[in-house]
């Protein structure tokens, strides 16, 4: 018998009590609406057992809420779309930190010959500044592990939520597209503002001149 | 007995600008013989062809890290008494107790600078 119905058979019972005595009953009255209640339930059924139904009933809801929660996180779509672009950022991040870095030090190296040429205390203080530029670029190293790091971090976030969507698998799904998106800028314009694209992508300055004239 | 600024160096690292930085301060100090890897693994087929003095070494690399190879050099009859330095990121205590039982000769904690750079090296090889 569920909670609902055993609900319904009580006020039911209460009804029928009140419309043949009114609001006064007696004590053993009450006990013997009760008793009978009690006895309309299935098999022997002890406190103990509708404490466990509770329970039961309380952890059903509680997994059904969860799982409605996870579905609107939308785990397919973070792991197919959302993790693997924040990855390829951060992967640009560290080759044009590298690319910059390597420009740097070209840079520096060149410093480095000039002042090989000159004597002196000139000499001296351009190979000074040279050496502080060598070892400002020890940045790049450092920012590069930090990067990784967190790479790492969402591609373990990403196996995990491979592993929570083959567990709930069909109904997440049914659940997301229920689900409303919400959304993510509210400005206007939101859908042009896609940031700095990769360099495969990118228009260059020249395409955009060209493209610009072909107003004119 | 003065340094042998001849002697052939490697500088082992996953990052390219990483190779170069070391590599231009250790030619500032005077160093003129460099050779580089990118990990473990290949350092260590430059090292057991031969004639290195000294081996500048990161510690995070793939697949073979630099603590692993420092205990192979260790290992090898003909690589265990080559001076060792690990310029590495990682920094906690535990990091450096291990890389001191595994027989590194001095230990430079990224960021660093020249004359850190320079000071471990004259530890290790005397001075310059």
């Amino acid at each position: 018998m569920t909670e609902l119905s055993i609900d319904d058979s009580f006020n039911q019972r209460a009804e029928e009590l009140r419309a043949a005595r009114g609001d006064s009953v007696a004590i053993s009255e009450v006990a013997e609406v009760v008793k009978s209640l009690m006895q309309t339930m299935d098999g022997d059924l002890s406190s103990l057992d509708i404490k466990l139904y509770r329970e039961i009933n309380q952890l059903a809801s509680y997994v059904q809420n969860a799982k409605q929660e996870i579905a609107e996180i939308q785990p397919e779509n973070l792991r197919n779309e959302q993790i693997p672009m924040a990855t390829d950022e951060l992967d640009a991040i560290v080759k044009s930190t590298e690319d910059a870095t390597g420009n740097i030090l070209d840079a520096a190296e060149e410093l480095e010959a000039v002042s090989g040429e000159l004597k002196g205390k000139q000499s001296e203080r351009i190979m000074d500044v040279v050496t502080k530029i060598y070892e400002a670029c020890n940045f790049q190293d450092i920012t590069g592990q930090r990067i990784t790091k967190v790479v790492n971090t969402l591609k373990h976030i990403e196996e995990e939520l491979d592993k929570l969507t083959k567990v709930f698998g069909d109904e997440i799904k049914n659940s997301a597209e229920k689900a409303a998106r919400k959304p993510k800028d509210d400005r206007a314009d939101s859908h042009l503002l896609n940031g700095p694209q990769h360099s495969e992508q990118a228009a260059s300055q020249e395409e955009i001149d060209a493209l610009l004239a072909s107003f004119d | 007995m003065a340094v042998d600024l001849n002697m052939k160096v490697l500088v082992v690292d996953d990052y390219k600008t990483m190779i170069r930085i070391i590599s231009n301060l250790l030619k500032q100090i005077g160093f003129k013989n460099i050779d580089d890897a990118a990990e473990g693994g290949a350092a260590l087929s430059k090292l057991r062809n031969g004639g290195y003095g000294l081996v500048v070494s990161d510690w995070n690399m793939e697949p073979m890290t630099g603590l692993d190879l420092l205990r192979e050099v260790r290992a090898d009859d003909s690589l265990k008494t080559t001076p060792f330095l690990m310029v590495t990121a990682e920094s906690k205590t535990e990091n450096v107790l291990a890389a001191k039982q595994a027989g590194v000769d001095n230990y430079i904690v990224k960021p660093f600078n020249a004359e850190t750079l320079k000071g471990k090296l004259e530890s290790v090889l005397g001075a310059f």
